[in-house]
């Protein structure tokens, strides 16, 4: 490998970080959209796969080729909905709201557990709507840096019949070749933002002057760091109230990202077990 | 960025060295070094990081706590590894399953860790977690010593490109510290690493547990050891940058019609590309002009230019067929063009991959049918011995010839990685890796992109082809009949020779059977051969469509690639392709040379249709379905749409 040189030209300037990382996550959407057919993107609304969203539109030049899925718990803090349906409107995008009406009617919530709820709630309607597009592809905004099974995470990361993440057979995925030819019924999740830190995406919302939900911004004292149902997702104390003020925050923080994520904590290797049956 | 000390690993000794300053970075600022952890199972590599994590403050609040509940529920003192053994398995048995990826952030820069499983079941996890490191640590246990993944690892950083490598020597507290074990195990470990071509940028003892030379230098017994320590190598460490200045290299992704721009998608992998530059796109070899660089976003963005490492979207001056696999590039400094090169391979396949074996490749964005054509040797890590073999088993590495189906367009890793590296694809999945290099074999380019010899000049004569034409009363043509063996090509040939005959054309008929008997009497029915075969019968039609005939060629010619190359060769609307479509079934219940049966039968072999690819037309001008239509009535379609094409000529 020759040794990293810097350009020749004076009028040439090398990438910067955030260029690199946006630029390597272009081209994983673009492979997956060149290889994965039928695509769709999950968005959450919150602010890595909203990250995710404005990289579609860069890679494709302001378009945004295949749908948008958003599984609503109904559960959700309802200035997220409100932030979702005015980005939908203002950037014209194709959405697919995925709900599970059945186990809602029943009285699905997360007194039931946790972790059942999430699965009933988030695994069971992202299933369904999966199975009935019949998508080869999903795109997802999951970071390594947010949890222990997310760091051991592929780019193109295979999931079987039954959304099942075999992490013990992960194929191998080396010089930007990927995992591209899923046998049917099964499909591929992609990651492209997999090698971002939760620091990358706020100097990246910075940079590019992304909108994202108000929740972020402190108010009283205390700030959304990680955005998902409201009766699991705490806030943690803050005086951030610009983009600037979080980047310099998180800076200083030893407090891990997903620390109001109450789903986590309920037992060793409660998220790993909800991972493996589908959880994102 | 040019303290050479940072640059060139250092070469001498390293054992017994005088103390040596880490060598001095100075990092640009948010820089980030990628370090993939590596080495034999157990050698500590997890304990290491987790260690290096803590001691750097990187842990997450809360964390230590978490780790000593984790570790204290197993009857465990402190388990550093279970910072990173995220999965349940791992933590119950003790070993790391899946490349971990971990940031550490010092002041000047931050590193993210991949801690690479060091179980030989695991290597494919191993080689998808170091394959994108700027940098190594060789983790090596002191009591242990070199084990057969520490061998293993070192030589895939070799092919993977991973060229900075420093040596932690682990469990120094299991060997009382002793000097001589970290001499003797270090000669070793150089040594090794030397044959590889491999020179250590540096090799610490530590006592991980304790922390020694971790980050700190606390700890009693190796107060022997003077260099520096884990975090002070780190220091040491560069980023691996795309090469810019180096030849431009743009593999396309895709291309987009979203509105009305024609958008050429993919990342430049080498080099610089400017708005203006002219591009040759191999391995069709059409040549364009950059019009533009099309970037969505912020107007400080935009940029005339683009780098190495960048994505981009292009427009080209001209309207060219251009598709995601072929590789831009200047004229100068293009990339190889062949359909045979010499690689190193590693084989990850559960099933050995015998000589002969049929695979996909893709390099690049290519895809393209490949053969492992001759193995000449495997490569033994323990002796670094030869050995001949007739398959590559499963982790093993090799020295190979690969044969592709078409050429393709390729460099050579040495002098440009990413577009001298491939994968191996069986069954939809990844199943293997190569490196290429180039110089046993011909540039193809010549020959493909119609330049033929340098050293022969094409000579003009003093006869035009419309003056010709006016002597025959009409232009030459190739009317290029494809398809199955049975399809009816000879049949429709033979009756439409005689009526273009009658009706006043200057016609020859060029049947592919036929002319094996002489100008192809020397070529047998191997891919390579047919493909000859094929490319002669073009190259005659073309010389007697140049003299001013209507010649008919009819032959299988199974290869879309080879049916192209003859159609470039030649002028719009000269090249006409008839594609007689007859389903399998009917040419096989026709079967009038008894061909089928002996294929099926296994008497004959790469029988086009059984155990050999037909890939039909794109976009032939005339599609005949003969099992459908009379001879005939063939006969007339083409007469008509002859007759078509030369009143659309006058009339121009």
């Amino acid at each position: 490998m020759q040794p990293p040189s810097e350009p020749q030209t004076a009028a040439v300037r090398a990438l910067s970080h955030l260029e690199l990382l946006e630029s390597r996550a272009i081209y994983l959407i673009r492979e997956a959209r060149a290889r994965l057919r039928p695509l769709a993107m999950l968005w959450s609304v919150g602010k890595d796969s909203t990250v995710l969203l404005w990289l579609v539109r860069k890679a494709f030049c302001g378009h945004v080729p295949f749908p948008l899925v958003h599984v609503d718990t109904s559960y959700k803090i309802p200035e997220m909905i409100a932030y979702r349906d005015r980005l939908v409107r203002e950037w014209g995008l194709e959405l697919i709201v995925a709900q599970n009406r059945q186990a809602l009617a029943a009285g699905m919530d997360h007194t039931r557990g946790r972790v059942v709820c999430c699965h009933a709630l988030k695994t069971e309607p992202f299933k369904q709507v999966v199975r009935e597009h019949g998508w080869r592809g999903v795109l997802l905004g999951i970071r390594r840096d947010e949890e222990g099974t997310r760091a051991k995470e592929r780019y193109f990361s295979p999931r079987d019949a039954e959304f099942g993440w075999v992490f013990r057979e992960q194929p191998p995925e080396f010089w930007d070749q990927f995992y591209t030819d899923p046998p049917p019924g099964t499909h591929v999740r992609v990651h492209p933002l997999l090698d971002w830190t939760e620091l990358d995406v706020w100097e990246y919302i910075e940079r590019e002057r992304i909108p994202i939900p108000e929740l972020y911004f402190a108010r009283d004292g205390r700030r959304y760091r990680s955005l998902g149902c409201a009766p699991c997702t705490g806030t943690v104390a803050s005086q951030a109230r610009t983009v600037r003020e979080i980047i310099e925050e998180l800076q200083a923080s030893r407090q891990s990202e997903r620390a109001g994520r109450a789903q986590d904590r309920e037992s060793e290797d409660a998220f790993e077990r909800l991972r493996a049956e589908g959880y994102m | 960025m040019t303290d050479p000390a940072a640059t060139a690993p250092q070469t001498g000794p390293l054992v017994g060295a005088a103390p040596r300053q880490a060598a001095l970075h100075p990092a640009r600022a948010g820089e980030l070094v990628r370090v993939v952890v590596l080495g034999h199972v157990d050698h500590g590599k997890s304990t290491l990081l987790g260690r290096l994590l803590h001691d750097t403050g990187n842990l997450p609040e809360g964390r230590l706590e978490q780790i000593r509940a984790v570790s204290a529920r197993r009857g465990l003192d402190l388990e550093w590894a279970f910072a990173l053994d995220a999965l349940q398995a791992e933590r119950d048995q003790g070993i790391t399953i899946d490349a971990a990826h971990v940031w550490l952030r010092t002041p000047a820069r931050s590193y993210a860790f991949i801690d690479a499983p060091g179980h030989e079941e695991f290597i494919r996890n191993m080689i998808s977690g170091a394959a994108r490191a700027d940098a190594a640590l060789l983790v090596v246990s002191a009591p242990e010593g070199i084990g057969a993944q520490t061998r293993q690892h070192a030589y895939l950083l070799r092919l993977l490109g991973v060229e900075q490598v420093a040596v932690v020597l682990t469990k120094m507290d299991l060997v009382d510290y002793r000097e001589e074990v970290y001499r003797r195990l270090g000669t070793e470990i150089e040594a090794y690493l030397g044959a590889l071509g491999i020179a250590p940028a540096g090799l610490v003892p530590v006592a991980a547990r304790e922390g020694t030379h971790v980050v700190g230098r606390q700890g009693r017994g190796l107060g022997w050891y003077q260099g520096p320590t884990v975090l002070q190598l780190l220091a040491g460490l560069r980023p691996q940058l795309a090469p810019a200045a180096a030849p431009l290299r743009l593999p396309l992704q895709d291309v987009y019609r979203f509105d009305e721009r024609r958008l050429l998608a993919g990342r430049i992998e080498s080099g610089v590309l400017r708005v203006g530059d002219e591009l040759v796109f191999s391995p069709w070899n059409k040549v364009g002009f950059v019009r533009s660089i099309e970037r969505w976003g912020p107007r400080e963005q935009q940029r005339p230019y683009a780098v190495a490492g960048e994505s981009v979207a292009i427009t080209l001056e001209q309207q060219l067929y251009v598709e995601r696999g072929q590789i831009a590039s200047h004229l100068v400094e293009a990339p190889v063009e062949t359909d045979v090169f010499e690689a190193t391979v590693f084989w990850l396949g559960h099933e050995p991959l015998p000589v002969g074996g049929e695979l996909v490749l893709r390099l690049a964005t290519q895809q393209v049918q490949a053969r492992l054509a001759a193995l000449h040797r495997l490569v033994d890590l323990e002796q670094r011995s030869e050995r001949r073999a007739e398959a590559i088993g499963r982790h093993q590495i090799a020295e190979v010839t690969i044969r592709t189906r078409h050429p393709i367009a390729v460099d050579d890793h040495r002098r440009l990685p990413a577009t001298g590296r491939f994968v191996l694809v069986q069954d939809g999945l990844i199943a293997g890796g190569g490196t290429v290099r180039l110089g046993a074999h011909p540039d193809l380019r010549p020959q493909l992109s119609g330049l033929k010899s340098t050293h022969i000049t094409r000579t003009a004569g003093r006869v035009s082809r419309a003056e010709r034409a006016r002597r025959t009363g009409h232009y030459g043509r190739v009317l290029w009949f494809t398809g199955l063996s049975g399809a009816g090509k000879s049949t429709i040939s033979i009756a439409l020779e005689r009526r273009l005959f009658d009706l006043g054309y200057l016609v020859y008929r060029l049947d592919g059977d036929n002319l094996r008997h002489g100008l192809s009497a020397d070529l047998g029915f191997s891919v390579a051969d047919r493909r000859a075969h094929v490319r002669r019968v073009g190259e005659v039609a073309k010389l007697l469509c140049d003299a001013g005939l209507v010649v008919i060629a009819a032959l299988i010619s199974p290869y879309a690639e080879d049916r192209e190359h003859i159609r470039r060769s030649l002028r719009e609307r000269e090249f006409i392709e008839i594609f007689a479509d007859c389903p399998l079934e009917v040419c096989e219940a026709r079967d009038a040379k008894g061909l089928y049966r002996a294929a099926r039968q296994g008497r004959l072999h790469g029988f086009t249709g059984i155990d050999a690819p037909y890939e039909p037309p794109r976009a032939p001008e005339i599609v005949l379905r003969t099992d459908q239509l009379s001879v005939e009535a063939c006969v007339e379609r083409i007469v008509e749409y002859l007759r078509g094409l030369e009143a659309a000529e006058i009339g121009r």
